[in-house]
């Protein structure tokens, strides 16, 4: 058993108060799983705050958003899901290589927590081609088609 | 049914209510398997708990909705019961059958309850059965029934879907010329939503609060822990719940707490489950919804108040026990209210933003609680509902609680995407949040 993971929220509040009547501003807190930080807000009305860190969470992810400035033709989705080429499967694609699109042209849709989004082009061009296939789990800032 | 104490409990559901369950659990010294997708293999709920079992990849329906990949990881890893939270399969009673099938226990009511409540039509017949108030309307298999109902019900009026939940296969019609539309559009939300066009007329109340009352059954007898007012929505999505329900004679307060548990009883009901009640904001008088049979997202603002563990509940009444709490037991104290924080964008109207949080600052204090499985570096991920954590402060009055949820407020940052923080900043210096009691339209009054 992981004995030593989460203290209740009863444990945080007792660390919270004990804390506030001290003379300390916070309380940090480390063991092999997690690491716990109680701390006081900066200003006088400011009130606590707890912050978690666990062992194997996630650091800071690389992002596509460097490789979408790499080529600047891209068009990239403005948030993570599944990028579709058309509105419902079996149905013609928003766009096709050749089509002439404008900013507010919507290029494919983006599905996220069971809904739908649809992503504009943010411009005028000519499209050349899909980066991504349609049913691809895409990141935020991935690039998903050309245009020129 | 089989009974006992239950040895090791198989989660049949993800984030913070995962966890949730866990923490009881494993306080009550139950080893605990969550079943988990790919997605949230890493997650905080599958690094708690005892053993991991994969249900499947990170969209829902090939995991946490597929009622066979949930048994077999279920039966798999030895358990002998299995708790399914809210949401998911929780009131799916084809899912309670196979669990039983399979020789573990359901943490939830018997399947005819399930049945019963299941179909929204169902549940308001043995409503009225039970004596308790509806709202005018019903049942209209075809259009023109639908033309006959909403001529004697008259305008505005809710087109509902049958099996429906969570506002989708819901319309509002103000005005005749607009019923047809409405009828083709709910009709088709609820067929992609539940597999089940029907839908039924309601009228529709302008001022109506959102009331609900937290039951507990054990077959036999039945208490409840008082209301919940849960009128602050968005979309029929609920954003902020207080208990008890504010700015409302104790006498009608009584009379709503009455009919829950008379229809608790009615239907011998066994475990947890909230009744749900449209509330006339001007008269008080009030009308059964529907029972959700299940532990509900907001049940921490009345263990706030009652001091009782809800999940704790649910597991002594799975594995056999009667109730050990009478309603003489239950005093609540003081007064509770949770915001749900969701990764949202507010300033996008509301598009969900699922990504990697840098940093989550949560508060802390006195009468404080966050139900939360996102910490610094947590992940949000985009197959599932957008809620990343609950904050909960309870105070000895509603004044003292709005305060401390003021400043809590203030201090909470999450850092990596946005979150609904804003908006619940706006709604708590609100002064008709602060007199309390605001009506299911507080939100369109909102100001930027």
């Amino acid at each position: 058993m992981n004995d030593d993971l989460p203290l209740s929220h009863e444990d945080v509040a007792e660390i919270a108060a004990i804390l506030e009547k001290s003379g300390y501003r916070e309380l940090d807190l480390a063991t092999r799983r997690f690491r716990l930080r109680v701390a006081k807000g900066d200003d006088a009305g400011g009130g606590l705050t707890q912050e978690w860190q666990w062992a194997g969470a996630a650091g800071e992810v690389a992002s596509g958003a460097a490789a979408a400035e790499a080529d600047p033709d891209a068009i990239c989705s403005p948030l993570p899901g599944t990028f579709y080429h058309s509105p419902q499967p079996g149905a013609p694609p928003f766009i096709k290589p050749g089509d002439t699109v404008g900013p507010e042209t919507v290029i494919g849709i983006v599905e996220t927590m069971k809904l739908m989004n649809p992503v504009h082009a943010g411009r005028s061009g000519t499209v050349s081609d899909f980066v991504v296939a349609d049913g691809t789990l895409v990141a935020k800032g991935d690039a998903l088609v050309r245009v020129k | 049914m089989t009974s006992g104490t239950i040895k090791r409990l198989f989660i049949a559901n993800r984030g913070e209510i995962a966890l949730r369950i866990a923490r009881t659990a494993r306080r009550m010294g139950i080893e605990t398997v969550l079943g988990a997708s790919e997605a949230d293999a890493a997650s905080l709920p599958a690094k708690f708990v005892d053993h991991v079992a994969i249900v499947g990849p990170g969209p829902s329906s090939q995991g946490y909705l597929s009622v066979e990949r949930v048994v077999a990881a279920a039966v798999g890893a030895g358990c002998d019961a299995v708790h399914p939270g809210y949401g998911f399969l929780s009131e799916n009673a084809t899912f309670a059958r196979a669990v039983l099938a399979a020789g573990m226990r359901f943490v939830g009511p018997d399947i005819a309850t399930l049945e019963g409540m299941g179909d929204k039509l169902a549940a308001r017949a043995l409503a009225v059965e039970a004596g308790l108030p509806v709202l005018p309307g019903g049942e209209a298999a075809t259009r023109a029934d639908v033309h006959t109902r909403a001529a004697q019900t008259g305008y505005p009026l809710l087109l509902k879907a049958v099996s429906g939940g969570g506002g989708k296969g819901m319309r509002r019609v103000d005005r005749a010329e607009d019923l047809d539309t409405a009828l083709d559009m709910a009709q088709a939300e609820a067929q992609a939503a539940f597999g089940n066009a029907a839908v039924y007329v309601e009228r529709f109340v302008a001022r109506g609060r959102h009331v609900e009352v937290q039951l507990l059954g054990d077959g036999t007898s039945a208490i409840h822990l008082g209301t919940r007012d849960c009128s602050i929505q968005r979309r029929f999505q609920k954003l902020v719940e207080e208990a008890p329900a504010p700015a409302m004679p104790e006498a009608a307060r009584a009379g709503i707490e009455d009919a829950a548990v008379r229809l608790a009883r009615h239907l011998g009901y066994r475990g947890a489950g909230t009744a749900e009640f449209l509330v006339d904001a001007d008269d008080f008088s009030f009308f059964f919804l529907e029972l959700n049979a299940r532990i509900q997202v907001e049940h921490p603002v009345t263990e706030a108040i009652t001091g009782v563990d809800l999940v704790e509940q649910q597991l002594l009444v799975a594995s056999g026990k009667s109730l050990g709490l009478t309603q003489a037991m239950i005093r609540p104290v003081g007064h509770a209210i949770e915001v749900r924080i969701n990764a949202e964008d507010p300033d996008a109207d509301f598009r969900p933003s699922p990504g990697t949080v840098a940093r989550a600052a949560w508060p802390a204090g006195e009468g404080v609680r966050v139900d939360s499985h996102i910490g610094n570096g947590g992940e949000v991920p985009p197959f599932y509902d957008s809620l990343m954590g609950k904050l909960i402060v309870h105070g000895a009055t509603r004044e003292q609680a709005v305060e401390r949820l003021t400043r809590a407020l203030g201090t909470l940052q999450i850092d990596g995407l946005p979150t609904t923080t804003p908006l619940h900043r706006r709604i708590v210096k609100d002064p008709r949040f602060i007199a309390g009691g605001v009506d299911t339209g507080f939100l369109a009054g909102l100001a930027q």
